[in-house]
């Protein structure tokens, strides 16, 4: 395959768009399916809860009155056989209608839409802070290795990895919030500030845009703790990642021919060195940014921090169903675009993988 | 005889490891004179690679060379890293056994090409390019403007290392420093590299270090043959000598060890010149 495709390559340098077109078509009717799949999954686990949604919502005596629960099962489809409700739910969804919350009786798109530009902020704060630390503390361990600054990076991203989230935040915020004082501990911005106009829902981005430098800077500090105890374990993770991937590469024979070609080390470490080490540790920043996303149900929970984490552990607390569902959804979109866009970098970093 | 642009190294002990060590080069003296292509013959192991490895300064860290290596007046061992930039890739380049492994599989031959010559020369991209395209019909890579735009899987390994060489070439180097150039490649591709070598060391006054196990390669290449047997070199002479009247019992079992080298029925390398039984008469050829 990939010497049949020299002589197109060869006409259309730089990459030739023509295979990535159809990569991209291929991909979106895969991740098309994927979808159907988790509208499925979601919707037949919470089908599958033994527990009754009806006791939730009505509450106990409501739910002791027979008529009132028939009146209630009617209305809201859970007669239906169900494929038929998973029809209904999914021609709602396709319309962009995730349902009404059991709990708040408000759209649980619009809750979503909502709540999600705060688990964005507080996520993507998290993931860019986490990658540059780990891939920056792996690659130093890797060129200074088996002296004392590998020893001390190791050490740190092992603890990085082993202390437990909800242990780290609790102290985290006993520490810096409630015993320094030095940043805030909950919330997004402070109450005596008003939020900036909504553009883009991440306050820091927001408040720039409007000029508003003091509630940038009031945000930020608001996203210094819980960014902080969600990202650790990332960048231990990525650390480790980075560095065996690095140690891998510094053995190639190609770094050898780039030393031999008297480039600058800079040069080689940056050009020759991080290249060829990119491949695996964009697949763990993929996987650690999944895993990063379950982390903000307990860090927004301590930190009150508005967002979808909060959001779901209160849908699912009080077996709120449409909640539930949407909330799936969206962390299963997030997901499958999340894995579109590291296939995406595989094929901008390695030009073997746009071939096949 | 130190400034004539050709490589001269003295006494290069290399010890590796912690504390005491163990020592890998027990003095090695060698001149690498412009115009001529030294073979540095020997099995693995016997320090062959770890010699030209000295020269570009690319010994493992647990590795502490002494001695001279001696180029243009200024001996190689004594510079820094930063200092000995200015020299590999520039005045000394070296070409790697795999090209596969030597190229970067995600960079472009063209980046490749150019990103040493733009820093030792401060070249334009658009002067980096012209003279990446001559260098690559130097060693007859066909369609060079287009090979610029393309990355090592799209080649063979013959046309690899030909892209490699080129490589080597850009700066103008005088020594150019060929650790097995061939081995990885099948055999009537080997020959035809050879006489690229040769022609290029004829043509452009090079310095040739030819280091190869292969002492079919070597015969066909060589004009000065060093054999080395566990860091000594046990063995100087010119081609001819070596070959038919070996003065050392190492060499001998060398050449002894050779599948042609009994002459009746060696079928077995149809490269032409790269024949060891034909040798005497194959000067000529190469």
């Amino acid at each position: 395959m990939a010497q049949d495709t020299s002589t197109t390559t060869a006409t259309a340098p730089g990459g030739g768009g023509h295979p990535l077109a159809r990569y991209l078509v291929v991909r979106a009717g895969i991740t098309v399916l994927l979808l159907f799949g988790v509208t499925l999954t979601t919707f037949i686990l919470t089908n599958l809860i033994p527990a009754d949604p009806v006791q939730a919502v009505l509450g106990e005596q409501a739910a002791a009155n027979p008529e009132i629960v028939a009146a209630y099962r009617e209305r809201a489809g859970l007669d239906d056989p169900l494929p038929v409700q998973y029809f209904t739910y999914l021609s709602n969804v396709l319309q962009g209608d995730l349902g009404t919350s059991q709990q708040t009786r408000q759209p649980v798109a619009d809750e979503l839409g909502r709540a999600a530009p705060a688990t964005i902020e507080l996520a993507l704060a998290a993931i860019v802070v986490s990658a540059v630390l780990g891939i920056g503390l792996g690659l130093w361990a890797a060129l200074k290795r088996r002296t004392i600054i590998d020893q001390v990076i190791r050490l740190v991203s092992t603890v990085g990895i082993s202390i437990p989230l909800f242990w780290l935040a609790l102290v985290v915020y006993y520490v810096f919030f409630f015993q320094l004082g030095i940043f805030p501990g909950s919330g997004r911005l402070s109450p005596t500030l008003t939020p900036p106009p909504d553009v883009t829902g991440l306050y820091t981005v927001d408040s720039l845009l409007a000029g508003d430098l003091p509630a940038f800077w009031d945000a930020l500090s608001h996203l210094v703790l819980p960014a902080s105890v969600l990202g650790l374990y990332t960048v231990g993770l990525l650390t480790r990642f980075a560095r065996s991937a690095v140690l891998e590469i510094l053995d190639q024979d190609y770094v050898r021919a780039a030393r031999a070609k008297g480039l600058p080390a800079r040069t080689v470490v940056t050009r020759y060195v991080l290249r060829g080490s990119l491949v695996p540790i964009i697949t763990v920043l993929g996987m650690a940014f999944g895993s990063l996303l379950s982390g903000t149900v307990l860090v927004e929970i301590i930190f009150s921090w508005n967002g979808i984490g909060q959001y779901s552990y209160a849908a699912a607390t009080r077996l709120d169903l449409p909640a539930i569902m949407g909330v799936g959804l969206v962390v299963g979109m997030v997901y499958i675009g999340l894995n579109f866009i590291v296939d995406l970098l595989y094929g901008l970093i390695d030009p073997r993988v746009r071939v096949s | 005889m130190t400034g004539d642009g050709g490589l001269h190294i003295r006494s290069l002990r290399v010890v590796i490891g912690r504390d005491a060590g163990t020592t890998i080069l027990h003095g090695i003296d060698l001149d690498v004179p412009r115009g001529q292509v030294t073979g540095l013959a020997g099995e693995s192991g016997s320090g062959k690679t770890i010699t030209g490895m000295s020269v570009m300064g690319l010994l493992p860290t647990t590795a502490r060379a002494s001695g001279q290596i001696l180029f243009e007046g200024t001996d190689l061992l004594t510079l820094s890293a930063r200092q000995l930039n200015a020299y590999r890739g520039a005045r000394i380049a070296m070409v790697f056994q795999d090209p596969t492994a030597s190229l970067h599989p995600m960079l472009s031959i063209g980046g490749q090409l150019t990103d040493h010559y733009r820093s030792h020369t401060g070249a334009s991209k658009r002067e980096a390019k012209d003279r990446a395209v001559e260098m690559l019909t130097k060693v007859q890579v066909p369609e060079p403007e287009i090979a610029l735009h393309k990355y090592p899987h799209q080649f063979s390994g013959g046309q690899l290392q030909r892209v490699a060489i080129a490589g080597a070439l850009m700066c103008g180097p005088s020594v150019l420093i060929a650790d097995e150039p061939t081995t990885a490649l099948d055999v009537t591709v080997q020959a035809e590299l050879l006489r690229l070598l040769r022609g290029l060391c004829d043509d452009l006054g090079l310095a040739v270090l030819l280091i190869t196990h292969d002492l079919g390669v070597m015969s066909s290449l060589a004009d000065r043959i060093a054999v080395m047997k566990d860091g000594r070199i046990v063995e100087l002479g010119d081609r001819y000598q070596v070959i038919t009247a070996p003065q050392d019992p190492y060499t001998r079992s060398l050449i002894d060890a050779l599948p042609a080298a009994d002459g009746a029925s060696a079928g077995g390398r149809c490269a032409d010149g790269a024949d060891a039984a034909r040798l005497p008469g194959s000067e000529g050829s190469v």
